[in-house]
């Protein structure tokens, strides 16, 4: 049966047909061969231009359609329902962009319609090949996988458990809890960060609908929407949690530490016991230690002298021989709240991190502030007396071409936050070293206006140096900030008793491996990379995979919180949907003209293309595959093809573009 | 009247595509000598698509995928740096200049730059003059091997001519 081709241009008021003579184009289209029919009409996309369409389908005037108006990314999917609806199958529409690609971007009018012409001929020989597609369904597991358990991943796991969903969170350390866990205060509000933390954290621990496994890591990612595998290996605590009440007899008698026993002050900064049987703070969840198996005398000496804990332990819950222990389940989808790691400020050399005492990071000095911890809340030297002035140093390794471009967000407020507790805390002097200050949250700037006025000194500048070399007798036995005031245009040497490095923020260690399990990308700047920057803020590239949090850019708790909400709720309305449609235009392999070379099987970035050891020909996972075509270019003997994207296909496209001449 | 080239463009659908849709929404001017074809990823275009489009009549072929790292498909882009470096080594073998091919990476954001490489491109192929005639294949082969605006028919099929 012959085919009959519709076209059907778009003037689109003025945008198009001011350019391009759409009458010209239109007795053309009616010479080219298998078209039956060319309509046009003012606005294409508009309700009498649609019906027009589906009209002409209904009465069997026509049974492939090409639209020739703007860009597919507009108006594809419009069209395909307009197509759908008059009967005819979705796939057999083509569009062609003669707009955004033509009329808007070319001034010689002649031109602009020879191009049109060329463009439309194009489009009516890629549609006399096409072929009809269905679109297929696949179920949704209503079950979410949450990989890390910061404030992003409580966040997300706690609104998912709450609408009734099941969460399986996947925390690498022994809590939940994240970097928060290690703040005292938090800015703007000074609230303090454990209490508003800690009711989350025990929600997820207690939570019928919430599984926590802690200590573990997400090895194996398999599946793809609606339906992935997930392959986790729990570590061994040594601890039995079914056992374990938390009581700490075990951490008390542990005569072994985990960090130097001879260390000053800021070396043995802790949060928990310092011991080799520990919990990493006081409120974790869950509330069992785990052994640190490098520093445990029982590991150590072979022969298992020690085994102290197990024997003050009461319930018998010290197991020395538990083993790694592997589990594999299925979810729907995943979020991806791995969070972020900051910047090591030993590859500044010059600010003297690790050479000096008194050279402190940011997080060592959030942990010296909480009152839980080692040294009770008390800011204090290395040396354990009370420092009498202290500089803060912001864009440590960020907005640096050297180390990272990006602004980390969050360090000239946590810098103010940190002035304030200085002065709060002890009668210290407070500088603060900065390039920008950036207060762009609610009550941000308002809070940078308060500590104007708590007798904090500003420098604008980037600090050059902090040196141990004094020149004068004020700067003897202190670290020297050497800096450029911008703002007196003179350089300063400012002698301190201690200075605190505001490290910037990266992309967490791990997310590389689990943006590779995850089909998902990251950034050069380290960072995960979301859907779209300003539309799609939480879903990613592969359905299903959503990330939030600090692995996504660095932020401060209420974005996080807001984008882990947004998250869950994404991912609720899949679930909602219990059938996700998957992709149509996959790829396909001919086992005719497959020779088992397994070529395509590493060309695919989703493990769609698998070899069937006993048909020995590679077989494509169409739910797996998401119709890229890396596969079919790379095909030697031209087995695979990409459906709706087919070779001959592209080459009749070729074709029509030189059919008419230029 | 000068020599107008004929180029064709392959664009990958998440980056380039959209960058160049993004040069019309900001109604940025460029040569009209490019007729683009849509294609999902760089990765998916194949050595022969470009073979074919000179073949057929191109003077200049240009493809355009997602920056390094940003392919929508992880690393399709890095597939088609492949194949292209590739091509442009054996084109001379074809008796075809190797500047008739040109990569480029055009973020979804950049439709500016997507202009100007398209007037670039275009200076470019005007100045290599039309294919073959630089080459000295019409001489050596006539209509044989390369007929300009080969017209009408239904040709294509599975098999690769070029
Ligand atoms: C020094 C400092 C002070 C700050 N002060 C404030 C403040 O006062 N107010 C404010 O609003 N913001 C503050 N912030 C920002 C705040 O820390 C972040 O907004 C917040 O921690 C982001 O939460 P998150 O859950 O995304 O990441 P994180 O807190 O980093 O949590 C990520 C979690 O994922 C886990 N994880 C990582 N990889 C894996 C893996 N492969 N598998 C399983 N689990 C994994 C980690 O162990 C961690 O528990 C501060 C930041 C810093 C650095
Ligand atoms: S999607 Fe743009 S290059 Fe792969």
């Amino acid at each position: 049966m012959s085919v009959r081709i519709g076209v059907y241009l778009c003037h689109c008021g003025a945008n198009i047909a001011g350019k391009v003579d759409i009458d010209a184009v239109a007795d053309f289209a009616r010479g080219l061969e298998n078209v039956t029919l060319v309509k046009d009409y003012k606005f294409m996309c508009s309700d009498p231009g649609q019906a027009l369409i589906q009209k002409d389908l209904e009465n069997k005037l026509v049974d492939r359609v090409v639209v020739a108006s703007c860009s597919p990314l507009m108006h594809e999917n419009t069209f395909r329902k307009t197509v759908e609806r008059g009967g005819l199958n979705p796939y057999l529409f083509t569009m062609t962009n003669i707009r955004e690609q033509c009329s808007w971007v070319h001034i010689d009018s002649d031109r602009t319609t020879e191009k049109a012409k060329d463009l439309v001929a194009a489009s009516v020989r890629r549609a006399f090949l096409l072929e009809p597609l269905t679109k297929k369904e696949v179920p949704i597991n209503p079950r979410t996988l949450v990989i890390g358990g910061g404030i992003a991943g409580i966040q997300a796991a706690l609104d998912l458990a709450e609408a009734g969903k099941e969460v399986v969170l996947v925390e690498k350390e022994p809590s939940i809890g994240g970097h928060m866990a290690k703040f005292d205060k938090t800015f703007p509000t000074l609230d303090c960060s454990a209490c508003i933390l800690t009711p989350r954290m025990v929600s997820v621990g207690q939570h019928s609908n919430i599984e926590l496994m802690s200590y573990a890591e997400v090895e194996d990612v398999g599946g793809y929407v609606g339906n992935f595998n997930i392959r986790v290996r729990k570590k061994a605590r040594y601890v039995d949690s079914e056992l374990c009440n938390g009581c700490g007899a075990c951490w008390s008698k542990c005569p072994s530490s985990r960090v130097p026993r001879k260390g000053n002050v800021h070396e043995k900064l802790s949060l928990g016991p310092t011991t080799s049987i520990y919990m990493p703070f006081m409120q974790a969840v869950p509330a069992i230690p785990v052994i640190d198996r490098d520093t445990c005398l029982y590991f150590k000496n072979d022969s298992g002298a020690c085994g102290i804990c197990a024997k003050e332990c009461e319930r018998g819950a010290i197991k020395y021989d538990m083993t790694d222990e592997i589990v594999e389940f299925e979810v729907g989808n995943i979020i991806i709240a791995a969070g972020f790691k900051t910047f090591d400020p030993a590859k500044v050399k010059r600010y003297g991190y690790g050479r000096f005492d008194n050279v402190m990071t940011a997080l060592e000095f959030e942990v010296m502030n909480c009152a839980s911890g080692s040294t009770g809340g008390n800011i204090l030297m290395a040396d354990g007396s009370e420092p009498k002035s202290i500089g803060i140093v912001h864009c440590v390794g960020s907005r640096d071409s050297h180390y990272n471009e990006h602004c980390s967000r969050v360090c000239c407020m946590y810098s103010l936050k940190y002035a304030h507790l200085i002065k709060e805390k002890t009668d210290a002097e407070v500088y603060q070293f900065y390039i920008d200050m950036r207060c762009f949250g609610k009550g941000y700037e308002e809070f940078y206006d308060r500590l104007l006025s708590e007798d904090v000194r500003f420098v604008r500048g980037k600090v050059a140096e902090i040196s141990k070399v004094p020149v004068t007798e004020t700067e003897e036995g202190k670290l020297v900030v050497s800096v450029e005031d911008t703002l007196l245009g003179t350089v300063r040497r400012i002698p301190l008793d201690m200075v605190v490095l505001s490290t910037g923020l990266e992309g967490s260690e791990t997310l590389p491996e689990i943006a590779k399990l995850c089909s998902v990308s990251v950034g050069k700047d380290g960072f995960l990379i979301e859907k779209h920057p300003k539309l799609g803020p939480v879903s990613t590239a592969t359905d299903g995979v959503f990330v939030v949090g600090g692995c996504q850019s660095p932020k401060d708790i209420p974005d996080t919180v807001a984008q882990a909400s947004a998250a869950s709720s994404a991912v609720l309305s899949m679930i909602t949907r219990e059938k996700i449609e998957i992709e149509a235009a996959t790829s396909e392999v001919d086992e005719d003209k497959c020779s088992g070379c397994k070529l395509c099987n590493t060309l695919c970035p989703y493990q769609a293309v698998k070899f069937d050891e006993e048909k020995e020909v590679s077989v494509v996972n169409e739910a797996l595959c998401k119709g890229c075509g890396t596969c079919v270019a790379g095909c030697p003997s031209g087995a695979i093809s990409a459906k709706h994207y087919e070779d001959r296909q592209i080459f009749a496209e070729i074709e029509g573009i030189f059919s008419g001449g230029l | 009247m000068s020599f107008e080239p004929k180029i064709v463009g392959f664009l990958c659908n998440w980056c380039s595509y959209t960058g160049a849709d993004l040069a019309g929404t900001a109604r940025i001017k460029y040569s009209p000598n490019i007729r683009s074809i849509r294609v999902m990823c760089s990765g998916r275009i194949e050595p022969t698509f470009i073979m074919k489009a000179l073949y057929e009549g191109a003077d200049g072929v240009l493809i355009a995928g997602c920056h390094p790292g940003d392919c929508h498909y992880q690393e399709g882009n890095y597939k088609a740096l492949r194949r292209y470096r590739m091509l442009k080594k054996v084109l001379p073998d074809y008796g075809i200049d190797p500047g008739r091919i040109r990569l480029e990476w055009v973020a979804a954001s950049e439709g500016e730059k997507f202009a100007n490489v398209v007037d670039d491109f275009t200076e470019e192929i005007r100045n290599l003059g039309p294919l073959g005639i630089k080459e000295g294949l019409d001489e050596m082969m006539k209509d044989d091997v390369i007929p300009h605006h080969a017209s009408g028919g239904e040709k294509g099929g599975d098999d690769n001519e070029a």
